[in-house]
Order: C-alpha cells, then structure tokens, then sequence
C-alpha cells in the first residue's frame, strides 16, 4: 500500500515537473526564434521542414472550424510543428492574445470594440476571411425580404406582428444572441445601423446551431445566422431586397458582413507567420474559406475599418 | 543482527507512525487551501465591479435593468436572482414529492422490489450528465410546452423540469437514508394501536423525519441553483423578469456561461459576470449552513 | 372517508409516483438509445470528427475522456484517501475538525460552473497550465475530493472497532493498522463510491469548459511519448472530452450529421455510466462476499 502510494506520488510529481519543462518549452522557442524571423524573410515561401514549434490560436467559436482545418492541413505539410485551436469566444481570444497566453487571438470584432486603445494598439491585424449574416426565419412565414426599417423595428419591438410586414397574422418571436455576443454586434452595426435593447420575452442563444434549431422549430420566429448555417430547413431572407450571398457581399451591395481577425501581439514569429501567411494563401482561401461558407478576404471588392467606413478597393 | 533489529523496530514504529500523520494532514492542508484560495480569488474578482468600476450594491441587487452595452451600461441582477431561484424552487416542488414517494415505496411499500428496481434506476439518473439532459429538455420538454402552452415553450418551466429529474436523486437517496434509520419501535407502536400504514406514515414517520426530508429538498435545491449547461439550453436567456412560467428569462449561471466567453477579462461587464458567480458562491454557504441547520434539529 | 381507504389511496399514490420515476427513466433512457444506438459503429468510436463532411467519429473523444478520467483519479485518490483516513482516525473532535467538515460540505456542493470559472482564472490563466488535460484534471479534482473524502470516511467507520484494537493491542503502529487491516476492510465500500463518483467526473462539462478547452489537436496514436504534443498521453494538450463535445456540435455543429452524432455520442456517454454502475455493483457484491465468507 505504502510503495503503492510512493509511485503514485512520484507519478505525480514527475507529471507536474513535466508541466515546468513544457511550459518553458514553446516560450524558450519563441524567444529564440524571434530575432531569426528578421534575417530570413522568405522563410514562409519554401514549405521547409526546419519549422517548428507549436502554436496556440484561442477565441472566436465562428472561426475555430477555419483555423482547425486550415492548421490540420499546415501541420501536414510541416510535421514539427503543432497547432492548437480553441474556441472559447472572442472576448477569451483577445484576453489570452493580449495577456501573452495564447500566439493568435481569433475574433469575429476588432480589437479596438472589445479592449482598451493602449492594449488594442498592442495587437497586429491579420484578415483572414469574411462572414456575412442574413436573417432567417420560420419556414411557415409568408415574408422574403425585409427592409433595413422593418428590421428595425422588429428587433426594436415596434413591430410585433408578422402581418404589418405583409405575412400571415402571426407574433413575432425574436431570437437573438446575448449582447456580448460578436454576431450581434456585427448585426446590429451593419444590418439595423443601430443598437437595440433586449426585449421582453426575446429568446437569446449564443450558438448557431441552438438559433437555427429554434428557428425552424418555434412559430412564427426570426434570427440571424452566419451563411455557413443556412440550409433548407429555414427561410433566408432578403435584406432590402438583396440576396445574401458571396458576389453580393463581394461587390459590396449586402453590407452584414464582418471581418475575421487572426491578432497576434506585436508581430508574429516565425511560425506563427508562416501560419498566418498560409491562411490567405491561395491553398487556404480558394478551398477551405469557401468549403466552410466563409468569404476569401481576397475576394473582397471593398475594405471597412473600424468606423465602419466603406471604401473601394 | 537480532541486537540491531531490535532496537530498530521502536524508531521505525515511530517513522511509520509519522509518515502517516504527516501525509494525510498535508491532504488536508491541501483541501483547506483549495478552498480558501477559491473563495479569495473568485471574491476578489467578484467584489472589484464595486471598488473598481464603482458599480453601486444597489444596482446589482435592485436593478432590474440589465444593459451591459447602454450608455451609461446598467448592470441589474434581479432578474437573474429572481430567475435561479424561482427556477430551482420550482424544480424543488416537482421534485420532493416525487423523491419522497419513491423513498416511501422504497422502505415502507415494497422494500424488496424497491430495492431490486427503483434504487438502480434513480443511481442511473444520478450518472446522466447534465448536457444530455439539456439535450432531451431542448427536443422534447420545449417542444412540449410550446404546442401546449401559450408561449416559446423556454421559460422556467421547461428549466425547472428538466432540473427536477436532475435532482431527484439526491432528494431520494437522502430520504432513503432517513427512513431506513428510523427505529422500528415507533412503526410498530403506531400500527399496535391499529393505526393503519398511511396514518403511521402520515402522523409518525412523516413528522418525525421531516427535518432529514427537508435537507434532502435543500441540498437538492441547491443542486439545482448551480447547474449551468442544461438550464441555458432551455430557459432562453432574456435579462428581464418572466411574465409567465412559460416566457423567457435567465438565471445566474446561464448569464455566465452565455457571456463568459464573449467579454474580454479585466473590463466591467467581465467583471460584473463574476460578481455573479460570487452570488452564487454565497448562496452555497447559504445552502450549506440552512442543511448543517436543519440537520441539528433532525439529531435533536 | 374511512381511514382504510386513505390507506387504499395513498398507497396507490405513491406506487404511481414511483411507477411514473421509472416510466421518466425508461422514456429518457429509449429517448437516447433509439436515437443514438444506430449510429454507434466501431468505426464511430474510433474515428476521429469532421467539421463539415459526414462521417465524423468520436475516437479521440473517447480517449480523452478516459484519459482525463484516469488523470483525476490518479490525483484524487491518493489525497482523497489521505484527507478521509485523517478525519475518521487522526481528527480530534473539536472546533477545527468541525470546520474542516463543513469546508468539505461546501467544497462538494459548489456549482460546477464555478469551479470552471476558478479553473479558468486560476490553473489556466494565472498558473499557465492552459486548456489542458491536466488544468481538467484538477477542476475535476476540486468536486471529486470531497466526494472521496467522505466515501473514505464511511469506509473506515465501516470497519469493526474490535479489529482496529486487536490490531493495536498487537502492537503495531496505528499507521500501519490503518494500512494493513483497516484499509483493507474499507476497500469495498471504497471502491463501489469511488467508480460511482468516477461515473459523474465522466459526464462533467460546464467545469471542462473552461479548463480542459473545446478542441481536440491531431492525435498521433502511434507516438506513446508522454512528452510529445501530439501524443494522445500528453496531459498538457487540450482535449474534448465527449460530454463537451455533444455540448459542442449540438450548439456549432456543422456538419450534417451533426444531430445523429449528437445522439449517439450522447448513447455512448450513457452506456458508459450505465457499466461504471453496473461493475460498481457487481464489484461491491463480490468483494462483499469474499469477506464474508473469509470471516
């Protein structure tokens, strides 16, 4: 009994020692290799087998399925380093990225929305896709477009029927995501122009798949989901008489559509680099981006800051 | 040898003697200071929205406006308090009579099938996890509600049942207990006076163990206030007091997790979520000490 | 209304309530396994997940729930059994033992969403273990501990005093009598509590959420090097378990399957309790029955 407590305890004790040595590890590597990404810069161009390391990219659950296939694919082709992709909300990404825990903090917001300037000015941008949202509804309902006004009012609470947009007489159930949601804030910035308040028996889930499912399943009721989730069993619908879809999020003419950002605090390292510059390769963007129903940034005929400020590229 | 073999078996007696002393009062230690150091730094976290941000007590507890986003942003609890514990109390309601019958079954009625069938049965709702619940709650207890009530179907309703096959096991197991340690003699008198068995259950066994029974509610209760995954996936989380059992609304741990993930660590609105969870963490020791009460005059 | 037709009606109340109980299992239980058990394959169980093509497994899952579960037990057991053999045989009665018992209480009725949120701010963040296997371990440890301690303590007391002091009179030391005769004896009820707590640890999510993490990296299962991120013994990986996966395609799940594998990963997770209760109680029987016939 007593040995077999002895081992256990050792078994501990060398579990908790290697903790230490893989602490250090990812860390001494990057200290190490920081000064070299200066001198070799084309290092990213020959999928060379010398990389290595590992890379933590942690926060928004939109991106995780990108950045979990596209890292799949890179640790393929370099087999020393290793990528971990973890969701947890952009909020958590941007937190661990900017506290030094994790190499790329994953974000459906900029920075600069969620954190303090001096901390926000600390994190270097890299755009990898676009997402655009449309708004879904009930498959029962009469409706295929609403107006940037009759959303509005919808989400506002001024329009609590389905007849006074030319449905059926049916009540309108909303559902929502929780106000430190991404999703929302993308929605209300560039679908409503506006901030709305969280109505009275609205329904708030922060998961796509829990949104989609209550809309299709609850009377009468109206959400909004990435393009990625559309599908039969929901009615998409029109915004001010635009189609939700790639050429018209392109060309600029659907405007709810967001920026995924891969921060990194200060500039990346070699392989978070090399990582970075393999997700807006042609590999990456022309296959995987759009297998999963994102948007290629490439693509993009217009660019936005954070101001929300459209111009041509 | 038999010389040093002798003299060292007194000091080795002692060395055994004090290894075992050492080592489980170091578990101990350990146990205590996981707890301390849990509440100091969810404490800390929890109570720096009032010296930090300046966010008033009042607000917190008597606001029923929560609007994390507004200007100036309004950070009212009540309707998530409101919400946990008309939930859990709920879920308490379906749940005591139930457990309390099974338990009755189990010892009184039919012991030996009770054993044999129903004890197993409720140790297995004991082992689901919460996420499967949430799971079967969202496709059939919501759906349920929804064609047969007025309303979404989410609500404190649809949480408070799901909660309340959460924690029937711990209700029942704990009567269980508390009927089996009654002393037969009671029984026995109460049925030699001719009483029949649900005057003896109903005037002896009932009253007598009543403050066991109502441990077992509590703890349950308490169970239920602190369950996290199941209650979001069915409550559906508007920050606003219900005006029906089948209209939407949050409790504490739901709020939790629905944002936790969103808001970055360090800014107001993170803070305010774990003000939260200090709540929460205070109505344990609430709960605890209402149990270590009830329990004292269960002894008596 | 005469008092035996109270008696009639009341008993036929409480036979229909503990009827309804077991229809509420049965009903959830057929929910699960019709829904789940078709889907469950040998290729299901070891294959690892798509995002967004159809035939995704749960391979890695599995493993990492038993894993994270071997994990647990490994730091609980030792400091359980410690923490429980001190209150039932080291601890004077007194005002600190008292304090220690109510700590416990507390400890083992804590929401799990909180010690998540500890997990998060203290083993991730502030002790850098990151979403790892190891940082879910000690979550997990955080509510399995009290559980422990208090199955221990009923252990010990189980053990007949006569056999406690026959062993001391003998003259050995009171460590070595806990050890070697107590222990011993204790081991059944041990045992049985400690597989039936290990059922919970397996179903946990709310605290794995925040400490273990939500994905699983490519898990080379040839590489058996504990030391090497991509083995599947690393404890410093993050990794999935299977409770927070179902919690996972339920609520993002791409893939168009995703409901069918929602359902029998949910299966499995049952079916896997439902043998953890099983072999408690076969387990608990056998070991009972060989004292009893030692005796």
């Amino acid at each position: 009994m007593k040995k077999s407590l002895m081992l256990v305890m050792t078994l501990v004790l060398t579990i908790m020692l290697a903790a230490c040595g893989q602490n250090n590890a990812p860390k001494s590597n990057n200290t190490a290799e920081a000064p070299g990404a200066a001198n070799e810069t084309p290092a990213n161009e020959t999928p060379s087998s010398e990389l290595s390391g590992s890379i933590l990219a942690v926060g928004s659950s939109a991106l995780q399925p990108l950045v979990d296939q596209a890292s799949k694919k890179f640790m393929d082709q370099n087999p020393k380093v290793s990528i971990q992709v973890q969701g947890g909300g952009s909020g958590t990404g941007l937190t661990q990225v900017s506290g030094g825990q994790a190499d790329i903090g994953n974000s459906d917001v900029f920075a600069e929305e969620k954190l303090d300037a001096s901390q926000a000015a600390e994190l270097v941008d890299h755009q990898v896709a676009v997402v655009a949202m449309a708004a879904v509804i009930n498959p029962e309902i009469t409706v295929d477009n609403l107006t940037k006004d009759q959303l509005v009012g919808i989400f506002t609470g001024k329009i609590t029927n389905w007849k006074e947009v030319g449905g059926q007489d049916q009540k309108i159930q909303i559902v929502n995501r929780p106000s430190s949601s991404g999703t929302r804030a993308t929605f209300e910035k560039y679908a409503l122009g506006t901030k709305t308040e969280d109505l009275q028996g609205s329904i708030q889930e922060d998961s796509s798949g829990t949104v989609k499912k209550l809309v299709k399943e609850t009377p009468g009721a109206i959400g909004y989901l990435a393009l990625s989730y559309l599908d039969d069993s929901i009615k998409v619908l029109k915004y001010d008489g635009v189609e939700a879809n790639e050429e018209n999020v392109a060309n600029g003419s659907y405007p709810v559509w967001a920026y995924q950002h891969m921060y990194t605090k200060g500039e990346p390292n070699e392989v978070v680099k090399a990582f970075l510059d393999y997700m807006v390769s042609d590999d990456v963007q022309n296959n995987d981006v759009v297998e999963l129903g994102y948007i290629p940034a490439g693509k993009m005929q217009v660019t936005r800051d954070v101001d929300g400020n459209i111009t041509n590229k | 040898m038999a010389h040093t073999g002798r003299r060292q078996k007194p000091k080795q007696h002692i060395i055994e003697e004090w290894t075992g002393k050492i080592f489980t009062s170091l578990c101990i230690v350990l146990l205590v200071v996981t707890i301390f150091s849990m509440v100091y730094f969810v404490a800390t976290k929890g109570l720096s929205t009032f010296f930090k941000d300046g966010i008033s007590v009042a607000e917190i507890f008597g606001s029923t406006q929560w609007k994390p986003d507004g200007e100036p942003p309004i950070f009212g609890a009540l309707p998530f308090i409101i919400g946990s514990f008309s939930t859990s109390l709920l879920a308490a309601l379906i749940s005591a009579p139930l457990g309390i019958c099974a338990a009755l079954f189990m010892i009184e009625i039919m012991p030996k099938i009770g054993r044999k069938y129903l004890q197993p049965v409720i140790e297995l709702l004991a082992g689901i996890p919460s996420v499967v619940y949430g799971f079967v709650g969202l496709s059939v207890i919501v759906p349920f509600y929804r064609d047969v009530f007025p309303g979404q179907g989410l609500g404190i309703a649809a949480g408070a049942t799901v909660l309340s096959i959460m924690i029937l096991p711990t209700i029942t197991s704990i009567a269980t207990d508390a009927l089996a340690a009654l002393p037969p003699g009671l029984k026995e008198g109460s049925y030699a006076l001719g009483a029949t068995r649900w005057q003896t259950l109903y005037r002896t066994v009932l009253p007598t163990t009543l403050p066991a029974l109502m441990t077992g509610v509590v703890l349950g209760m308490a169970r239920a206030f602190g369950e996290a995954l199941a209650v979001q996936m069915v409550i559906g989380n508007a920050p606003h007091i219900p005006g029906s059992l089948f209209e939407s609304t949050s409790t504490l741990t739901s709020v939790i997790t629905l944002s936790m993930g969103n808001t970055v660590m360090g800014t107001m609105q993170n803070n305010v979520l774990w003000t939260l969870a200090l709540i929460l963490m205070m109505m344990t020791f609430v709960f605890v000490f209402v149990v270590r009460w009830l329990e004292r005059r269960a002894n008596r | 209304m005469s008092a035996k037709t109270a008696d009639k009606i009341a008993t036929a109340v409480i036979v229909t309530l503990a009827g309804f109980i077991v229809l509420i299992l049965a009903g959830l239980l057929g929910f699960i396994l019709v829904r789940g058990l078709g889907h469950i394959s040998f290729d299901f169980l070891t294959s690892p997940p798509e995002t967004i093509k159809e035939g995704g497994g749960i391979g890695p899952q599995l493993f990492n729930s038993l894993f994270l579960l071997v994990l647990t037990l490994l730091i609980t057991i030792p400091l359980g059994l410690g923490a429980g053999i001190y209150m039932s045989e080291y601890a004077k009665p007194g005002k600190v033992t008292d304090f220690i018992r109510l700590i416990v209480e507390v400890l083992s009725s804590f929401p799990s969403i909180v010690v998540g949120l500890f997990g998060l701010l203290v083993i991730v963040n502030v002790f850098g273990f990151g979403f790892s296997l190891f940082s879910g371990a000690l979550a997990l440890t955080v509510f399995n501990l009290p559980l422990m301690v208090r199955i221990t303590e009923q252990g010990m007391k189980s053990v007949p005093v006569a056999q406690k002091e026959a062993s001391l009179a003998l003259g050995l030391s009171k460590w070595k009598t806990i050890r070697s005769i107590m222990l011993p004896i204790a081991m059944p009820i041990i045992l049985t509590g400690t597989i039936l707590a290990a059922g919970r640890v397996f179903g946990e999510a709310a605290a794995l959420l925040f400490t273990a993490g939500m994905s699983s990296p490519r898990l080379d299962f040839t590489d058996w090097n504990p030391f090497s991120p991509m083995s599947p013994l690393n404890p410093f990986r993050p990794a999935e378990t299977l409770a927070v996966h179902i919690w996972k395609i339920n609520s993002e799940g791409l893939a168009p399957d995703a409901p069918e594998i929602a359902a029998g990963a949910s299966a499995v997770l049952i079916l896997t309790v439902l043998a953890f209760n099983l072999l408690a109680r076969w387990l608990g029987r056998v070991m009972h029955k060989k004292f009893t016939a030692t005796k």
